[in-house]
C-alpha cells in the first residue's frame, strides 16, 4: 500500500540547511492503521507531505499504490491523490464557496467517482443530514471535521493521510470524531495513516511509530 | 457625542451642496450632449450618426475594444496571480510598474510607442525591413490602448486575491484537482465578479481613450480614426450636431458601461446577504 524507503529531505533555511527526515523507512499495509506521533518540529508532517505527494524528498522512495511518488510529475501525482488518497488536515481545507454538499462531493467529482448512494450514506454517517445546502463557515467546528473525512472518504480512497484530525477541537468533539474516522475507515477498508501529538488518538490504531528530530526512534504496537 | 452631520440643518445643506454639485458638473453636462445631439431633429442625429467615416470609426473603436479586453483579461489575471500567489525578488518593483501607465500621461504613452514602433523608431527601423509599419495603423492602436488599460483588471484583482489568501486553491491540490482545475473551479468562481468589473472599467477606457491613440493613429479619416477622435475632428469643422452626436453615442456607450457596473455590484450585494 505505502512503502516509504531510505527517505531523506532538507530544507533550506535563512539559518542554514535543516534536516527534517533522515532515512526514514516504514511500511503500511491495506487496510492497516498507523500513528506517527512526536515532537513538533519531529518531521511529522513533512513525511505525511511527501506520502501524498505534495512535496518530493531529496533521496529515497516513496511507493504507494506501486508508484514510486517520488519520481512521478506534478500531474500524475495529483492524479495519484484525488484517486488513491483522501487527506483530512486540522484545519478542515474546506472550501467556502462550495456548499456543504458539494465540498463532500469535490475530490469524488475531480476523480469521477462521484456515487449519490454513497454521498447519502456518508451525510447520513457523517450527521449533516439537513445541513447539505449550508457554507462550511455555518457549522461547527466538529462539523467541518466530520465534512472533511467526508469528503476525504468520497471517492473511495486506498490510503487516508489525516494530520492531527482532532487537534482543533474540544475533548468531547474530538472523541466523536475519531469514532466516526475509524469507523469509516473501518467500513472503507482504507489504510489510514495519522500524524498526531495526542496518545489518545493513537491509542486504537494498529501500530504506532514515533519521529524524533527527522528519525524513527521506536515502534510500539 | 454629536458629530458635525447630526444637525438636521447642517445634514441638509450638506446633501443639497452635493447634489446641487453633482447636477451641475455632472448631469448637466450629460443632458447638454443628448440636448446638443438631437437640436436639429432626429433625422439630422441619424444622419450623422450613419455617415461613413462615423459608422467606421464606431467598428473601429468597437474592435479595438473587443481586442483589447481579452488581453487585459489574460494579462491582469496572470500578474494578479504572480503577484498574490507566488513570493520571489522583485515583487514590490513589479507591484509598482502595473501602475505606470496610470503615472504615465497616454499623450507620453503614445510618444514612447511612436519613439519605439514609428518608422524611424529603435523597434520600426527593422520591423519596417519586413515591410511592417504598426504606427499610423489599427495595430498602434490597439498596442497603445492595452498599455493605458492594462493595469485595470489586475488593479481589481490583486486587493481581492490578496485578501482572499491561498487556503481554497491549496485545499483543492491535496484534493487532486490539477493547476488548471485548480484555477477554473476554485480561483474563478471566486474572482469572476472583481474580474467582471475590471473588464467593464477595460471596456469604458478602451472606447474612451483619446491621448495615446491621437498620437499614434494619424487620425485619417475612414482608416484610423476612432470615435473620440473623430468627435474632436468634426467639432474642428464647426459641424457641432455631428460631434455632439458621437459624444452623444460615447456618452451611451459609457452610461451603459455604468449600468453594468450598477448591476454587478447589486448582484454582488446581494449573493453576499443571502450567504
Amino acid at each position: 500500500m505505502l512503502e516509504l524507503h531510505q527517505v531523506h529531505k532538507t530544507y533550506t533555511t535563512p539559518q542554514g540547511a535543516l534536516k527534517v527526515l533522515d532515512d526514514v523507512s516504514l511500511r503500511l499495509a491495506p487496510g492497516q492503521s498507523l500513528a506517527l506521533m512526536g515532537e513538533s518540529g519531529s518531521g511529522k508532517s513533512t513525511l505525511l507531505h511527501l506520502a501524498a505527494g505534495l512535496d518530493l524528498p531529496d533521496q529515497g522512495s516513496i511507493n504507494l499504490s506501486g508508484q514510486n511518488v517520488a519520481t512521478l510529475a506534478e500531474p500524475a501525482r495529483a492524479k495519484l491523490r484525488r484517486e488513491q488518497l483522501g487527506l483530512v488536515f486540522q484545519q478542515f481545507h474546506l472550501v467556502p464557496s462550495l456548499r456543504v454538499i458539494d465540498n463532500l462531493r469535490l475530490q469524488a467529482r475531480l476523480a469521477s467517482r462521484d456515487d449519490t448512494e454513497w454521498t447519502a450514506y456518508l451525510i447520513a454517517r457523517l450527521g449533516l443530514e439537513g445541513l447539505e445546502k449550508r457554507y462550511p463557515e455555518q457549522l461547527s467546528g466538529g462539523q467541518q471535521q466530520r465534512l472533511a473525512i467526508g469528503r476525504a472518504l468520497a471517492p473511495r480512497p486506498s490510503l487516508l493521510l489525516a494530520d492531527e484530525p482532532t487537534g482543533n477541537l474540544d475533548e468531547t468533539t474530538a472523541g466523536e470524531v475519531l469514532e466516526l474516522l475509524l469507523s469509516l475507515v473501518h467500513e472503507t477498508q482504507c489504510a489510514l495513516l495519522v500524524v498526531t501529538h495526542s496518545p489518545k488518538v493513537a491509542a486504537p490504531l494498529d501500530r504506532c511509530l514515533r519521529l524524533r528530530h527527522g528519525k524513527l526512534i521506536n515502534t510500539a504496537i | 457625542m454629536r458629530r458635525i452631520g447630526d444637525a438636521p440643518v447642517v445634514r441638509r445643506l450638506l446633501i443639497g451642496a452635493a447634489l446641487v454639485l453633482s447636477a451641475l458638473f455632472l448631469l448637466l453636462p450629460l443632458v447638454a450632449i443628448f440636448a446638443q445631439a438631437f437640436s436639429e431633429g432626429v433625422m439630422v442625429f441619424w444622419a450623422n450618426v450613419s455617415n461613413t467615416f462615423t459608422l467606421h470609426a464606431i467598428g473601429l473603436t468597437l474592435m479595438i475594444a473587443l481586442l483589447t479586453i481579452p488581453v487585459c483579461l489574460v494579462f491582469g489575471v496572470a500578474l494578479a496571480w504572480l503577484v498574490t500567489r507566488f513570493s520571489f525578488p522583485g515583487r514590490r518593483i513589479l507591484q509598482t510598474l502595473i501602475d505606470i501607465p496610470f503615472a504615465v500621461s497616454p499623450v507620453v504613452a503614445g510618444l514612447i510607442y511612436l519613439l519605439l514602433y514609428g518608422r524611424n523608431g529603435w523597434i520600426g527601423t527593422w520591423l519596417d525591413g519586413y515591410d511592417i509599419q504598426l504606427m499610423f495603423s489599427w495595430p498602434g492602436i490597439l498596442m497603445v490602448t492595452i498599455f493605458v488599460t492594462c493595469p485595470f483588471v489586475a488593479r481589481e484583482l490583486i486587493p481581492l486575491m490578496q485578501a482572499q489568501g491561498s487556503r481554497e486553491e491549496e485545499a483543492a491540490v491535496t484534493l487532486g484537482a490539477s493547476g488548471w482545475t485548480t484555477f477554473r473551479r476554485v480561483t474563478l468562481p471566486n474572482i469572476r465578479w472583481a474580474l467582471l468589473y475590471g473588464v467593464i472599467l477595460t471596456n469604458a477606457r478602451a472606447v474612451g481613450e483619446f491621448g495615446a491613440v491621437s498620437v499614434v493613429s494619424g487620425a485619417i479619416r475612414g482608416k484610423t480614426n476612432t470615435l473620440p477622435l473623430h468627435l474632436e475632428q468634426l467639432y474642428q469643422d464647426y459641424n457641432a450636431v455631428g460631434a455632439f452626436a458621437c459624444a452623444a453615442l460615447l456618452a451611451f456607450i459609457a452610461l451603459l458601461t455604468l449600468s453594468a457596473k450598477a448591476g454587478l455590484e447589486w448582484r454582488a450585494a446581494r449573493r453576499e446577504a443571502f450567504a
